[in-house]
């Protein structure tokens, strides 16, 4: 029995990579349900605004580090990162502008303006392997660890390292600090409030006088933010490649209904609920079991409920079983 | 013009296009192109059926597709000498055991009362079912694998003739819209959607990892044919003569023969499954069809049981969309998980249906064909248009180099515009419902 290590371990290999996976996933199941809460589609095209939103800090990042730009310490896209939200705000407005805004006024039917999200999803992911190519881009740079392994074990003389990088100190901060404000926003500023009233009540808004269109102008706004932030922070933690926002979208959904669908809290939850899921289903226990049991109960196998390459399937069995016990979700959302 | 000219004349301008690629290019691209163009078509047919005839939105197609394939492999394929007995009838005993597993849960939460003791005993069936599951699974897998990985290595499959896998294909994908069906049909659509991202994500998980099954991305080649080999008709004398009487040397007679085998095969397929479509779309079904996608309330007022019929139509559909993908498969004899994209198996027959004509299965017909063919010609297009684009260009520039290496993304940029622009200015599509 050795708990500190069993502990570290555990801290190490599940619940700092879960807490940082968690934060990323919810800051992009706070776009999806706001999307869906204001204009009441399920946007198809998240997964690839975030990879248009990442591709445009990478651009920047490179632009300023070949000015010789750099943060120290922190990474240069965080730097870049309000230039690209700009960048990315502009994209949704034109997007809506071009695309969507039509079938508003139409007041087509949700499933239609799926489609379409659909097929802006595909123009995104062309234009961002146009652009950039389909390969990885690494563009995280400045220091690389807050704690390093190494440093951990000769501090504390243990025999499991605790390392915690940058990014997921950076990842963990950022989504903090975002979603308070995003919370200060919706709960006290009058646009705020605004956009919650036209999501509870679409008709009763407009008969008090709000602005259909300021509200689903500002409402694309956020979800740039939203989307860039969560896309750099993805990328900076694992790897910038577009193929993979496209699958992030599983997830992302998956966290949006558990939490329910519209309902930010709820989207929050559900991002840690499915990063948690997945980390714990898919990691192999042994590490941490080897410290916990006798030795002669040892574990022989890895302990890995499932392999990590069928972490999609765990987000899916979870929203199964949401869709067919709780459609609404956690938290009430607005759908069923 | 009335609409059955229009519409013959559509279908000559497909056929004018494809004689095109046969003088210009080559007849054996030429065949390809109608090959798989029949194939797309039942695809889109499939998917008409879902979308045009009930309004449901699948997202998964490329997963029911990668079924029929995984069908072709488990139908067609030789067994593995030696597999059944080292882990077989392990991998089936744990199969069923999860089914049970399954079934055991089902029963519990159907018979006793909600509460903390039906959790309770829920959870420890799933647990226990679970790691006896994965107790009986891995060690047979192991023993599987062990044989020959470098060529089998998997269980292999029945030895049967091919032909057979086509309607497994089917029931393949009928079953996997079963459970998709049960558990988001009924809810709002877009929740359809996202099950369907999700399953079709996850069929693709398990070709690609399993490899006892489909030996995953080593990839199953040599998956038996339903027409004979080119090697066998080259060196049969008959052939050879009969081939030189047209003017065409063997080898190349040989892979064009082998070509219009698989479209008269194809398009037997093809006409039986829009037979009964069309027959489908008249009857008092389809019309019942409509009124529930036109108005599900109003056809819920009249006693129609709406979910019920959502879960028919989303179960035909999906198992014409897995009769095409193992057709696929066995015409490229070849089963490569690491091959299906959802931009070429979804998205792909997504437009194909949109841009034909939701509804009507003629316009899913013709948009299969009319698609599947900017689809192979896009590509030589854009690296033209991007050759004319930096003609002017420094031939060192780095910019002309990464232009001319971005021509292939075009692909997506083309069939994403092309979905936008037929839903936004022309959404009945080519061939409009009538």
């Amino acid at each position: 029995m050795d708990l500190l290590n069993a502990l570290i371990a555990f801290l190490n290999y599940v619940f700092v990579p879960g807490v940082a996976y968690g934060s990323q996933l919810a800051l992009g199941a706070l776009g999806v349900t706001l999307v869906y809460g204001i204009l009441r589609f399920s946007n198809f095209a998240h997964g690839d605004t975030m990879a248009m939103g990442a591709m445009s800090a990478v651009l920047l990042t490179w632009l300023f580090q070949s000015w010789g730009i750099s943060l120290g310490p922190l990474p240069t896209a965080l730097l870049a990162l309000p230039f690209a939200i700009g960048l990315t705000i502009l994209l949704l407005l034109g997007t809506d502008r071009v695309v969507y805004r039509f079938y508003r006024e139409k007041k087509a039917k949700p499933v239609i303006l799926v489609i379409v999200s659909l097929g802006v999803t595909f123009i995104y992911n062309g234009i961002t392997r146009f652009i950039i190519g389909a390969d990885d881009q690494n563009f995280l740079d400045g220091e690389r660890f807050i704690i390093s392994a190494r440093e951990f074990k000769s501090a504390t003389g243990l025999d499991e390292g605790l390392s915690f990088k940058t990014t997921q100190g950076i990842t963990i901060v950022t989504a903090i600090i975002v979603v308070a404000l995003l919370f200060w926003f919706l709960n006290r500023t009058r646009a705020g409030k605004s956009m919650r009233a036209y999501s509870d009540n679409e008709d009763l808004a407009l008969l008090s006088g709000i602005n259909p269109e300021r509200v689903v102008m500002i409402t694309w706004m956020i979800v740039a933010g939203l989307a860039t932030i969560a896309g750099v922070l993805y990328g900076l933690d694992k790897t910038f490649k577009p193929f993979t926002y496209f699958q992030l979208l599983l997830p992302i959904f998956a966290s949006a209904i558990v939490g329910g669908l519209g309902n930010p809290l709820g989207a929050i939850a559900g991002g840690f609920v499915i990063a948690f899921s997945e980390v714990t289903i898919t990691y192999a226990w042994k590490k941490i079991l080897v410290y916990l049991m006798p030795e002669s109960l040892e574990p022989s196998g890895l302990v890995q409920l499932l392999s990590t390459d069928y972490k999609f399937a765990v987000s899916f069995v979870i929203l199964l079983i949401v869709l067919l016990f709780k459609p609404t979700g956690l938290f009430k959302g607005q759908s069923v | 013009m009335n609409a059955t000219l229009k519409n013959t004349a559509l279908f000559g301008i497909i056929a004018l296009l494809i004689l095109y690629v046969g003088f210009e290019q080559s007849w054996n691209s030429a065949l390809l192109i109608i090959a798989m163009g029949l194939i797309s078509s039942i695809m889109a047919l499939g998917v008409n059926l879902q979308w045009g005839f009930a309004g449901l939105f699948n997202v998964g197609i490329m997963g029911f597709v990668a079924l029929g394939g995984l069908a072709a492999v488990l139908v067609g394929m030789p067994p593995t000498e030696g597999a059944f007995a080292a882990g077989g009838f392990g991998v089936i005993g744990a199969l069923v055991l999860g089914a049970l597993t399954i079934f055991a849960t089902i029963l519990v939460m159907r018979r006793m009362a909600a509460g903390w003791r039906r959790s309770l005993v829920v959870i420890v069936i799933l647990v226990a079912g679970f790691f006896l599951f994965r107790a009986l699974l891995d060690p047979s897998v192991e023993r599987i694998e062990a044989i020959n990985p470098a060529e089998t290595g998997y269980l292999g499959g029945l030895g049967l003739p091919v032909l057979l896998a086509w309607p497994v294909g089917g029931l393949f994908a009928a079953g996997a819209a079963w459970i998709i069906g049960k558990t988001a049909l009924g809810l709002r659509s877009d929740y359809l959607a996202i099950a369907t991202l999700g399953i079709a994500e996850i069929i693709i998980a398990v070709l690609k990892n399993e490899d006892w099954l489909t030996r995953g991305v080593k990839n199953v080649i040599g998956v038996p044919r339903p027409v004979p080999y080119e090697i066998d008709l080259q060196n049969s004398p008959a052939f050879v003569e009969r081939a030189a009487g047209f003017g065409f040397n063997a080898v190349e007679a040989s892979t064009l023969w082998v070509k219009v085998l698989y479209i008269a095969l194809f398009a037997i397929v093809l006409v039986v499954l829009m037979w009964m479509s069309q027959r489908a779309l008249h009857s008092p079904w389809g019309r019942m069809l409509r009124a529930i996608r036109d108005n599900e309330v109003a056809a819920e007022a009249m006693g129609k049981d709406v979910t019920a019929r959502h879960l028919q139509v989303f179960i035909l559909g999906s198992a014409i969309c897995g009769i095409a993908g193992a057709m696929m498969t066995t015409m490229d004899s070849q089963l490569t998980p690491g091959t299906y994209q959802p931009l070429r198996f979804t998205f792909l027959i997504w437009v194909m249906v949109i841009v034909g004509g939701s509804g009507n299965n003629f316009g899913a017909v013709l948009g299969g064909f009319l698609i599947w063919f900017l689809w192979v010609q896009v590509e030589p297009m854009g690296f033209w248009l991007m050759n004319l684009i930096t003609s002017g260009m420094d031939l060192h520039s780095p910019l002309r180099a990464h232009l001319l290496e971005s021509a292939s993304h075009m692909r997506l940029l083309t069939m994403g515009l092309v979905l936008l622009l037929v839903l936004r200015f022309s959404p009945r599509g080519l061939i409009p419902e009538k």
